[in-house]
């Protein structure tokens, strides 16, 4: 199965991942809820994450579900649903969707566990839904992309400055 | 493997530094760390033993600037070089884009090194990247002790198909953003190639 991040997301592709976000943020009174993909990238987050820093969140989150799954095989288990993690004041529900991505609900004193439960599984067939568009649409052949999804010419020039400003 | 987003116009690519335990791919990113400007830097996250040795990878995300418009990140990673941590290795590959092998030119290191090398081909395969058409550099390291092997022996034993390779004392930083320099265009020309 491709991973998430190898598919090619458009804005319209964004925006229902974003409202399907937003929809469980707000019905499981969670916090904020990020989609990872399995290699530990960040593709999308909604709710109060201002004050979070969200590339090593997503980084260490993919961590975690990937030694989940490891252990899952060694036990002789398919996998382990979910991976939770509770603190006095915040606690970590994550759960892998379709084999492609985690879903990261991040509860605080407020939110109901069982609700959370109940709606990822709901949320979590619709992004399956989502994923499914994305994956049965054609990969661009190289060069001959939509032009949306070019970039441009990569010129040595280019990486040279990168490291040149740092 | 590189996420675009196009909605955000960002590229994120991931690099892993990979290699033989000791040979200083920690060292590597900790000298990134030091260096880049602090508006380009994330936190260094080292999930590591007590005595500092790795248990499961190193983190650190960059963000150097923009190419043709887009936001431009690497997100680099380390692997636990020691044998045992073999698992957790092969777990920190899934979705690289580029690898980074770092090799100990001590002549005592050089079967680990071999060693190292075939792990890593392995764990690539069974992560279904093809060993051979991943952007891969190699760094030797440790070119300052008095028993590095000679550049030559190194070549024919751990770099047959004459990839890019690079020199380094990576505690005093030598060779580091060399290496770094020349994975991170790899990468982003075998993207453009992909787009």
């Amino acid at each position: 199965m491709r991973p998430l991040s190898d598919l090619v997301i458009y804005e319209e592709d964004l925006s229902r991942i974003i409202a399907c976000l937003s929809a469980l943020q707000q019905k499981a009174r969670s916090a904020a809820t990020l989609l990872i993909d399995t290699s530990g990238q960040l593709i999308a987050s909604a709710g109060e994450t201002g004050r979070l820093d969200m590339t090593p969140l997503a980084s260490l989150a993919a961590g975690s579900i990937a030694a989940a799954g490891a252990l899952a095989q060694l036990l002789g288990e398919k996998e382990f649903s979910f991976v939770f993690y509770d603190g006095e004041r915040k606690r970590l529900h994550l759960s892998v969707i379709g084999g492609r991505a985690i879903l990261l609900v991040l509860l605080d004193q407020h939110s109901a566990v069982a609700l959370v439960r109940l709606q990822v599984k709901k949320v979590s067939r619709d992004m399956e839904d989502i994923f499914r568009d994305l994956s049965r649409r054609p990969t661009p052949v190289a060069g001959e992309g939509p032009s949306r999804s070019r970039i441009g010419e990569i010129t040595d020039a280019d990486v040279d400055n990168l490291f040149n400003k740092g | 493997m590189s996420f675009i987003n196009y909605a955000a116009r960002e590229i994120n690519c991931k690099l892993v530094y990979y290699g033989a335990g000791l040979c200083g791919k920690t060292t590597n990113l900790q000298h990134i760390y030091k260096k880049v400007d602090p508006g380009a830097k994330g936190k260094l996250i080292s999930l590591a033993t007590e005595t500092e040795r790795t248990l499961f990878f190193d983190f650190l995300p960059l963000e150097l600037g923009t190419i043709r418009g887009f936001k431009t990140r690497f997100h680099l990673y380390t692997v636990p070089g020691q044998i045992f941590y073999e698992a957790s290795r092969k777990l920190i590959l899934k979705g690289a884009d580029g690898v980074v092998f770092v090799a100990d030119s001590q002549l005592e290191r050089m079967e680990a090194n071999i060693q190292s090398l075939a792990d890593m081909r392995q764990h690539l395969t069974e992560q279904g990247i093809e060993p051979t058409k991943i952007p891969l550099v190699i760094q030797y390291n440790k070119r300052d002790l008095r028993n590095a092997v000679p550049i030559d022996e190194l070549q024919k034993a751990l770099n047959p198909r004459n990839l890019p390779w690079f020199e380094a004392i990576a505690p005093q930083g030598v060779g580091v953003f060399e290496t770094l320099k020349a994975i991170s265009k790899i990468v982003l020309q075998e993207l453009q190639k992909k787009t």
